[in-house]
């Protein structure tokens, strides 16, 4: 029984963390159909962001959820302003320039910091499920996780700026005929797709460390979550969370880490070969 | 026709240059420029591949290094187990073709569009690299060979002539082997360019809908084209393993694979000459930038030999500045000068009605 | 004889859309059948469905008594229906020659394939710019190469969605009379708005109004029916 809720709370957890790392890609996907390639590099600067944030002094809390974020965002609108808008509608061109963002972000992590994983311990100790031990921190990831998505379902639902969003999303041509300005719906997008990245880096830092090519680790899983969830962001990135991050932790749960994710990875591609349009393609059409 | 004649110029002047290039280096070089010189080449039929299918082809494979890799551990483990390398070299022809087959299959048919094709190949390559990388104990070995996990598989075999394994290939032979293979692999693909098979893939790339209401069947030229660079994928694998005796998990990387992307954007996508120019170039680069460090000076590793950080900045370049690539803006640029607008110098080169079938 | 062309109860509909709704069409072996309607009358719909490009929501296709109904686009067009789109569907990157040839290339190889080319490039009178980019042609140009591209192919039935679009009068002469000439040897249904070209070439005209066949008639019957004044010709005339 403890197992049992000790399998639970690990399946919770990988779920948490795919829908954290993928959220932000969705975002920036759904909205502008642009694939940033760069986004694993995001999520190693939230880390970054984090790291030396504490080591300046300040709170690890506040440069995990305040710090991370905006520095990743900021980041995010310069990258939109000086790469991305010149390439929209080039989807394979963006993909590409993107790539080169992340070898680039890559390069430059590697010469400031080093190429040696560097780590904060994760706070809040652990506690017991029976004869198991477990990170507390692994909830507080789950909670994190439930926010944010809570979060973008509040303002997608009700708020001036997610209306403009669900209309983009629906239709480009249309929001820009209501009077939107789709350049600057395209900065922000962007910049609030890099920081929920970059908050979803911060966090996790404490659990897998951070070094340069971290990013590499990320991509592909966070990817195949926003492929396979399809357009509608929130629907998509918890149904696909859900799907992939539920085999990827019985699959490790029985054989090894390594081969969960290569069970992970195998998934999606049927997945994606089953549904191309994604799992909101066929269903919770309605979904935001 | 004189666009014809220029057409059989080019190509002899290749193929002078190319024999020249071949036959001369080892007699002139250090025994380490062509060591060095010998890698370009194997990279340079890697490059190869990719140009036929994304530059001919227009499938965007993020995972060429899959086959790359593929081919390479193919000949490693088969090399140890059989001794003679014969069926090894078939085996890392043969095993990474069977792959992109399947896998091309699985697209192809399964109506993947193009950015969802990138996402998938770059997914298989990280499964593989992600398998093999993990497989570092005893446990793992197939007949006599160990794959070493993120350790790889050292000392590989040598090539030997065929049938007779005690006449291995040395370092010099290496050279003309590899270097006869860009040549082979280049003017194998001009035919296969010219042919009736190369015509509609270009027409396939051009405009796919249109290819398939005049009744040719898109999937299935794809598949093929896909096989085939999956195959010349494999065989420079192959080369690698026996360049540097050596192969491990990193070749399935994505800097790997970025690489091989960045020398086709460089080359110029729908050319042959480009990519080897941009292989050639951007290894030359790297070299030299990691070999000239001024003394004392801490820095200059850290930006110019600091080779992620060069090529993503040569990569955001070219996509945002030079999209169609060196030698295709060359050729424009020259034709210009030339006063031969509306003639499509370098660009000529991939669609040739003209040319023999 | 069984019809070259047969469409029973064929529905089309995207979400709650019925773009096409239960059409029964019948065309005979070398007929020549104008297609008109209002624009989002499901004309272009309907095309998509016979050339394979759409699979049907309901109902069938036959051609020449066999079922096409999910068959794949090259299938179809190998079992010999051809289609011009009515946006230039053409190698806007490849040479007139090279566009023309890559049709003719399906059925026939090497001196052959060239001849024919030839024979097509001046059938359709563009063997002065056959060397030129197609995509560096004008609009009508570029319709021409695509009627090029399917008469190489030599398919049985041709369907030709809005053809004198775009095109200047003397080159709509032209068109008609190509059209009359293909329909010697060929079936063909014209999607077209013009109506002084339907009169040029149409003996029998279908009316689609909001995804169903409204009325099928000959030319001057059509032309005189009150429903399809109103729903169609009524703009034309009124503003005539």
């Amino acid at each position: 029984m403890d197992l049992v809720a000790l399998l639970a709370i690990q399946v919770l957890y990988a779920v948490a963390s795919l829908a954290l790392i993928s959220v932000g890609l969705a975002i920036i996907f759904g909205m502008m159909r642009v694939i940033n390639l760069a986004h694993g590099e995001f999520l190693m600067l939230g880390g970054y962001a984090a790291i030396v944030a504490t080591s300046h002094g300040v709170n690890l809390w506040i440069a995990m959820l305040v710090v991370a974020p905006i520095v990743v965002g900021l980041i995010g609108v310069v990258v939109e302003r000086a790469i991305i808008r010149f390439l929209y509608g080039r989807m394979i061109d963006t993909m590409l320039a993107t790539w080169g963002l992340s070898l680039f972000l890559v390069g430059l992590t590697t010469a400031i910091f080093g190429n040696t994983t560097v780590g904060i311990s994760a706070p809040l100790g652990s506690f017991e499920i029976g004869t198991y031990r477990t990170s507390t921190y692994t909830l507080f990831v789950i909670a994190v996780a439930i926010v944010v998505l809570a979060a973008i379902f509040a303002t997608l639902r009700w708020t001036r700026l997610g209306l403009i969003a669900r209309g983009t999303m629906q239709n480009a041509d249309m929001a820009a005929a209501l009077g939107v300005n789709p350049p600057r719906v395209y900065a922000v997008t962007f910049g609030i797709g890099a920081a929920l990245t970059g908050l979803a880096g911060a966090v996790l830092a404490p659990v897998s460390g951070v070094f340069p090519t971290i990013g590499v680790a990320y991509v592909a899983k966070s990817f195949i979550t926003v492929i396979g969830g399809g357009a509608a962001i929130l629907s998509g990135t918890v149904s696909a969370s859900a799907l992939f991050g539920a085999i990827n932790q019985i699959a490790t749960f029985v054989t090894t880490p390594v081969f969960g994710e290569v069970a992970l990875l195998a998934a999606a591609i049927v997945l994606i070969r089953l549904l191309p349009q994604g799992i909101t393609g066929r269903f919770f059409r309605r979904g935001l | 026709m004189n666009q014809r004649w220029l057409n059989i110029l080019g190509l002899a002047l290749v193929a002078v240059i190319g024999i020249a290039f071949m036959i001369l280096t080892p007699r002139f070089a250090e025994l380490d420029t062509v060591l060095e010189l010998t890698v370009y080449m194997v990279m340079a039929v890697l490059a190869l591949s990719l140009a036929l299918i994304w530059g001919y082809g227009g499938i965007l494979c993020f995972g060429q290094s899959a086959f790359f890799g593929l081919g390479a551990y193919a000949y490693a483990i088969a090399m140890f187990n059989i001794g003679e390398s014969t069926v090894p070299v078939l085996l890392a022809i043969i095993l990474p073709a069977a792959f992109a087959a399947l896998l091309g299959y699985f697209m192809f048919y399964g109506r993947i569009s193009d950015v969802y094709l990138g996402v998938i190949t770059l997914t298989v390559t990280l499964i593989l690299f992600n398998a093999i990388n993990s497989t570092a104990g005893p446990e793992f070995h197939i007949g006599t060979a160990r794959l070493g996990g993120f350790n790889g598989i050292p000392g590989i075999p040598p090539l030997n002539w065929p049938g007779d394994r005690t006449a291995a290939v040395d370092l010099e032979g290496m050279f003309y082997l590899a270097a006869g293979s860009v040549l082979v692999t280049y003017f194998g693909l001009r035919l296969l360019l010219a042919s009736r098979f190369g015509r509609i893939i270009v027409g396939i790339r051009e405009n796919e809908r249109r290819a398939e209401l005049l009744g040719y069947d898109p999937r299935a030229y794809k598949l093929a084209t896909f096989t085939i660079g999956g195959a010349l994928a494999g065989f420079a694998g192959c080369l690698f393993a026996n360049w540097g005796s050596f192969v491990s998990p990193t070749i399935f990387g994505l800097s790997q694979s970025a690489q091989i992307i960045i020398w086709v954007i460089v080359g110029g996508r729908g050319t042959l000459i480009g990519p080897i120019v941009g292989c050639i170039g951007i290894q030359w680069l790297s070299t030299a930038l990691g070999a000239n460090q001024p003394t004392g000076t801490d820095w200059w590793a850290k930006i110019f030999a600091n080779a992620p950080l060069i090529l993503g900045v040569i990569l955001i370049a070219f996509v945002l500045l030079v999209p169609k690539g060196l030698v295709p803006t060359l050729g424009d640029l020259g034709g210009w000068l030339l006063g031969l607008r509306g003639r499509r110098g370098a660009e000529r080169e991939r669609f040739e009605p003209e040319a023999a079938e | 004889m069984a019809p070259l062309l047969q469409t029973r109860d064929l529905s089309k509909h995207f979400g709650g859309v019925h773009a096409v709704r239960n059409v029964n069409f019948t065309l005979d072996e070398g007929e020549l059948r104008c297609l008109i309607g209002p624009n989002g009358a499901g004309k272009s719909t309907f095309f998509k469905m016979l050339t394979g490009q759409l699979e049907p929501s309901q109902g069938q296709v036959l051609f020449r008594g066999q079922d096409i109904s999910s068959a794949h686009a090259h299938q179809i067009a190998r079992l010999g229906i051809g289609i011009k789109t009515q946006v230039p569907n053409v190698f806007d990157g490849l040479s007139v020659r090279e566009n023309v040839w890559l049709a003719a290339s399906r059925l026939h190889r090497g001196e052959k394939a060239r001849r024919l080319v030839d024979e097509m490039l001046e059938r359709i009178g563009l063997t002065q710019v056959a060397g030129r980019l197609v995509g560096q042609l004008a609009h009508g140009q570029r319709q021409w190469v695509e009627l090029g591209l399917v008469l190489s192919t030599d398919p049985e039935l041709i369907l030709l969605d809005e053809p004198a679009a775009g095109m200047t009068h003397e080159e709509v002469n032209k068109t008609a009379e190509l059209v009359r000439e293909i329909n010697r040897t060929k079936a063909l249904i014209v999607v077209e708005h013009d109506m002084q070209f339907i009169r040029m070439i149409a003996k029998k005209v279908t009316v689609f109004n909001q995804g169903s066949v409204l009325v099928e008639d000959q030319v001057e019957n059509i032309m005189r029916n009150p429903l399809v004044r109103d729903i169609y010709l009524g703009k034309q005339a009124a503003a005539a």
